[in-house]
């Protein structure tokens, strides 16, 4: 891939924000009678290296934002940028994992396939593919899977996979939409500290949305909170808690009490 | 312990089969037995229809007719097949002519083909072409319709999925769409086999003087009934023997499909 001058392209990184939300608007059919604002006005800005989680009442339309920050969506008015370019499609170094792994894995193709896709889409020469899959796989902590049908592995296995996938193609910003959702509790927790892992490992920047408040403040750095549909930011939340967080450490402590009663009473009383 | 365990696995097994086979044993001992002192013209006894048969088609030479009938089968369900795919994924990928072409297909599609039958024999005669034209027409719509059916009903995620991977349209069609939509397209494979094996037949019974449907209606003319009845039972053989390959197939082709089902339900 023939990229910008990497001087400049570092300039760039450290002035200017990896995604950048300027007065989102969607409305879907959009002109018609029928038309709905699902996204009112939303703005916000995630640094290089930053971990933000985007939480909501349900219903608040944040399945909507994300594909509209995804690129999957165009937005009706405002403007996306992704590491100052203006989104059209989903950019090169953007990976998106959905929620329900068992949609978004090809349950045709074997673990070692499903993770070599983006790679065999960007060219990837065969050997090269290989030891990528491994390394991928080994970020994520699972053993030896890759010849294995998604199907055959549990809940938790599955979306360690989608996850290896769409580090593949090495991405400078992971998108995800209730990673976590489909999964059960001890799992959960696994997974939310494997992506702090990986992202610590990786110096990756992530933007999570979920509907889990616990989980948010568990992950992010700051949360940006919507208001019921249509979605306004009602308030941007810093969380300033330690790292490395421990599930029961952060969990327990008075800081994370604190900011968990302040975002519920926020979402609460905004739906 | 494995071994017990192997064991009793075996078991089941046989047991299951035993199970599968018993009923259909018991048709043959009774097909056998009852029809041992037939006199009727119409139902001769099973074991001189067994006698014909081996002295017709494994001995003889009717062997030709089935050749016969079997190369425009293989003809006439490949190209329906083939068409059937590929005009059915044309018809998901341009889905504004499609939506434009869809009603005259199905004013064609509902005209049953033996209806076409005359008119097929005024234009192409009585050769094999009238032949294979005449299993096509008939077999290619339960592919057709299933293929399109098949791609318009991919998961809209594993779409999403795509675009995410920044898939090529040829990429999404090649490593999405179509092992999505391929158990769909593999039910409209199945039926359009059963199609073409049906027309296949019919096609021999206009104007023809070769084939195992010739060859049955024409030993029913000559009155020799035990003759027809060797000629339906090859053609029961031959219906199953096709079925058997196609699920062989299917396992091969679907076997992710088959073991996710498995799986799912077993929760």
């Amino acid at each position: 891939m023939a990229g910008p001058d990497p001087s400049v392209a570092a300039a760039k990184r450290a002035g200017e924000p990896v995604l950048s939300v300027r007065t989102l608007a969607k409305a879907y059919d959009a002109g018609t009678s029928r038309e709905k604002l699902a996204i009112a006005e939303v703005s916000f800005d995630v640094a290089r290296g930053e971990f933000v989680c985007v939480v909501g009442p349900s219903g608040a339309g944040k399945t909507t934002l994300l594909r509209c920050l995804s690129g999957l969506l165009g937005p009706t008015s405002g403007e996306v940028r992704f590491e100052g370019t203006p989104l059209r499609a989903v950019p090169d170094r953007l990976s998106v994992v959905f929620q329900d792994y068992s949609r978004s894995l090809f349950p045709w193709l074997t673990v070692n396939r499903n993770v070599a896709v983006p790679l065999r889409v960007a060219g990837v020469g065969k050997q090269q593919r290989e030891a990528r899959i491994q390394e991928v796989l080994h970020a994520v902590r699972l053993g030896d899977v890759g010849r294995s049908y998604p199907w055959q592995l549990s809940g938790g296995m599955q979306q360690r996979v989608a996850i290896a996938r769409a580090l593949a193609q090495q991405p400078d910003m992971l998108l995800m939409d209730e990673p976590f959702a489909s999964v059960d509790a001890q799992t959960r927790f696994d997974l939310e500290d494997l992506i702090l892992e990986v992202r610590r490992e990786l110096d990756i920047t992530v933007v999570l949305v979920t509907h889990d408040i616990d989980e948010a403040v568990y992950l992010a750095d700051r949360i940006v909170v919507l208001t019921g549909a249509p979605s306004r930011v009602q308030e941007i939340v810093d969380v300033p808690l330690e790292r490395p967080r421990t599930q029961l450490g952060t969990r327990s402590s008075e800081a994370f009490g604190r900011l968990r009663r302040h975002l519920m009473e926020l979402v609460t009383t905004s739906s | 312990m494995s071994s017990g365990v192997t064991g009793a696995v075996a078991l089941r097994w046989v047991w299951s089969n035993v199970w599968r086979l018993w009923f259909s044993a018991a048709v043959l001992v009774l097909w056998w037995v009852l029809s041992a002192d037939s006199t009727s013209t119409f139902f001769p006894p099973l074991q001189r229809i067994l006698e014909r048969l081996h002295a017709l088609w494994i001995v003889g030479d009717a062997r030709s007719e089935l050749w016969s009938s079997l190369g425009h089968f293989a003809v006439g369900y490949t190209v329906a097949g083939v068409v059937g795919v590929g005009v059915g994924a044309l018809l998901w990928k341009f889905r504004r002519i499609g939506d434009a072409v869809s009603p005259v297909l199905y004013f064609v599609y509902v005209i049953p083909t033996a209806a076409l039958l005359p008119a097929i024999v005024a234009i192409m005669g009585i050769g094999s072409a009238m032949k294979i034209t005449i299993i096509v027409l008939a077999a290619v719509w339960p592919t057709m319709l299933n293929t399109l059916d098949g791609m318009r009903g991919v998961d809209p995620l594993k779409l999403d999925t795509a675009k995410v991977l920044h898939m090529s349209a040829l990429r999404t069609v090649r490593t999405v769409v179509v092992p999505a939509a391929m158990p769909q397209v593999m039910a409209g494979l199945r039926h359009s086999l059963q199609v073409a094996v049906i027309m296949m037949v019919v096609s021999e019974l206009i104007a023809s003087q070769s084939g195992i449907g010739f060859f049955i209606l024409e030993a029913q003319q000559r009155f020799a009934i035990t003759e027809m009845w060797t000629g339906i039972i090859v053609l029961a053989l031959v219906g199953s023997v096709l079925t058997v390959v196609f699920i062989a197939v299917e396992r091969v082709v679907l076997a992710w499909y088959i073991g996710a089902r498995a799986v799912e339900r077993k929760g």
